[in-house]
């Protein structure tokens, strides 16, 4: 069984067809691509995904379970984390509570034991200061640990967003241009990072990607969407040289 | 055995900045104790000791919801309202029924407590839907309601009970024996004097106590989570609505401990604009603002100086609002302006380094 499925999912702000008619199927393991020019409703899709948006028509699968239209909160308990386009951090925390705020709903202890310290309180804090630690090794950010998420360079800070979202221990990783702003030696290491969760976490990687050094890179199938709809799908090298695709968005 | 010791690090530095906190507080207290002691503190200072301790209790709560929580209330004092007279109340009517000053002071603590966080909670649930200025200005309105609420409200006792009225005192119906407890604008008269400087600062410190601990656990986080970004918080699973509200209701009881600790300092007490109006609301909120917005230790710091200005410059007469409001500005740049707040950096950066070096 496929992890996530959609099938004619649709959505239309007032008289605009936003999305119309997206199915996708991405398996488990997969790392797949979402392309297309601005404006197509790739970020929508995402929105769609996580809650923020309901969808008027469609279905969305994870692991089987109907999640289309539940609330985020209920999204990311069903499995499903995801980064931003404009990175959201919460700056004034630092980066190691940034993560330990991901692990917020897998290490509960009630507020009183908070308050009055109570044994379960220093328990559970350990452990999350030790899983904390140890997905900000992953990313190269252990050492700014007590720094505060703002006063991060822009690259870490899209490390952080990722690892927070990692902590929340999904199924499925949406990465909304997780590229952007990136320079090229930036965008190489991500790779490699990308690529290291995939296998490392088992992590399915669903992600909108302009930079098509890191698609073509990494990402083994795709999806292109253009005015809302599904262009064309399938694997990578086929998709990139399909002419309708290099007609609509790559450019002769 | 490196990781182990840094992380030994990262949990002392922030109990250590609580520990000064508290010990701030109870160092004021020793300080005052002997100075009183030795004969050296007016009635006029006495008589400011108490309000200090309210006061630090409003600011730190109010702090819990500007600072920690992000959103702007203009209603505080309404919490506090609400707390002041559902304690006096329990204790007037409870006078016979437990003999005990210090027990019934503490249930009623504990009364006021729950009455300002039932309010918290009713209030609460539709106002956390809005944000920023909608939700000053309703809070702001709420504050209003309960002030102008309690001046119509008429509560009596007798050998049959409870008589309540909105009213007057005559509607009430009671038998010559009954006493009216609360008696429309003129309030309540005869609230035992339970409240005394010792129990202020105690009270004081259980509210710093309760804000501080609350602020480094995982609840904390998750309110600072939405402050600092509610869709994210959300996309990482965390119930915002719970936990505004959950800030929300604690900052309000603590308010209205603050509430009962001011009834319990005064023999009459009367809901009036001055007392419980939205002026006192942005006296409040002046103190978390120049004390710094999220700044615990700060907001309470604030609240004692300037509560103690006015009094201390009373000998300059003409001159004392114009000192004091040259202080306010002075306190805000101080805390607010970028190039202070660098060379502040700078300048514990540089005791730190060399604290190390020893």
């Amino acid at each position: 069984m496929a992890l996530l499925e959609i099938n004619n999912l649709g959505i239309s702000f007032g008289g605009l067809r936003a999305v119309d008619n997206f199915s996708i199927t991405i398996e488990k393991g997969q790392l797949y691509g979402l392309i297309g020019p601005n404006g197509a409703g790739k970020t929508t899709i995402f929105n769609l995904l996580t809650g923020v948006y309901k969808p008027n028509a469609g279905t969305v699968l994870l692991d089987g379970n109907n999640i289309t239209g539940k609330k985020t909160v209920d999204i990311n308990r069903a499995g499903i984390a995801r980064t931003f386009q404009n990175i959201r951090l919460f700056k004034d925390l630092t980066v190691l509570d940034n993560v330990k705020t991901g692990l917020h709903n897998s290490h509960p202890y009630s507020t009183v034991a908070g308050i009055l310290r109570l044994p379960n309180y220093y328990k559970v804090e350990k452990q999350m200061d030790e899983k904390a630690v140890e997905l900000l090794k992953v990313f190269d950010l252990d050492k700014e640990k007590d720094t505060l998420a703002s006063n991060l360079p822009y690259g870490k800070q899209r490390k952080l967003e990722i690892a927070r979202a990692l902590a929340t221990g999904p199924k499925l990783l949406l990465l909304d241009e997780p590229a952007a702003g990136m320079n090229p030696n930036e965008t190489a290491e991500l790779m490699d990072t990308i690529r290291f969760v995939r296998d490392n976490f088992d992590m399915t990687i669903l992600l909108i990607e302009h930079d098509m050094k890191l698609v073509s890179g990494i990402c083994e199938r795709l999806t292109v969407l253009n005015f809302g709809q599904v262009l064309t799908q399938g694997k990578t090298a086929d998709v990139l040289h399909d002419p309708e695709v290099i007609k609509a968005y790559l450019g002769e | 055995m490196e990781k182990s010791t840094a992380k030994k690090f990262h949990i002392d530095k922030t109990f250590k900045t609580n520990l000064i906190t508290y010990s701030i507080v109870i160092a004021a207290f020793i300080i005052v104790q002997l100075l009183i002691s030795a004969g050296q503190v007016s009635s006029l200072m006495k008589g400011l000791l108490v309000p200090l301790c309210i006061y630090s209790i409003m600011a730190i709560s109010l702090n819990l919801t500007v600072g920690i929580l992000g959103e702007l209330s203009l209603g505080h004092a309404g919490f506090m309202c609400m707390g002041a007279f559902s304690s006096s109340i329990f204790s007037i009517s409870m006078m016979d029924s437990i003999p005990n000053a210090g027990i019934r002071f503490f249930l009623a603590i504990l009364v006021g407590a729950a009455a300002a966080a039932a309010a918290g909670i009713v209030v609460g649930i539709p106002v956390l839907r809005l944000r920023g200025d909608y939700l000053a200005i309703v809070t702001l309105a709420f504050g209003e309601i309960i002030k102008n609420v309690v001046n119509v409200l008429y509560l009596g006792k007798d050998s049959n009970g409870f008589h309540f009225s909105m009213k007057n005192a005559m509607a009430l119906h009671m038998e010559k024996s009954g006493t009216i407890i609360l008696n429309g604008a003129q309030g309540i008269t005869g609230t035992p004097k339970n409240s005394t400087f010792a129990i202020g600062v105690l009270l004081t410190l259980i509210t710093l106590f309760i804000v501080l601990n609350l602020i480094n656990s995982r609840s904390g986080r998750a309110i600072m989570s939405v402050r600092d970004n509610r869709i994210a918080a959300e996309s990482i699973g965390i119930n915002i609505t719970k936990y505004k509200l959950m800030a929300f209701t604690i900052s309000a009881s603590l308010a209205g401990v603050a509430g009962v600790l001011y009834s319990h300092n005064l023999s009459s007490l009367t809901a009036t604009q001055k007392n419980f109006g939205y002026n006192q609301s942005i006296m409040i909120l002046v103190f978390v603002v120049l004390g710094g917005i999220g700044n615990i230790r700060g907001s309470m710091v604030a609240a004692v100086i300037l509560t103690l200005l006015p009094e201390l410059l009373r000998g300059l007469n003409a001159y004392r609002m114009l000192i004091y409001a040259i202080i306010l500005i002075v306190m805000m740049i101080f805390n607010w302006s970028p190039k202070l707040i660098d060379f502040r950096k700078r300048y514990f950066h540089l005791n730190r380094a060399k604290k190390e070096r020893v």
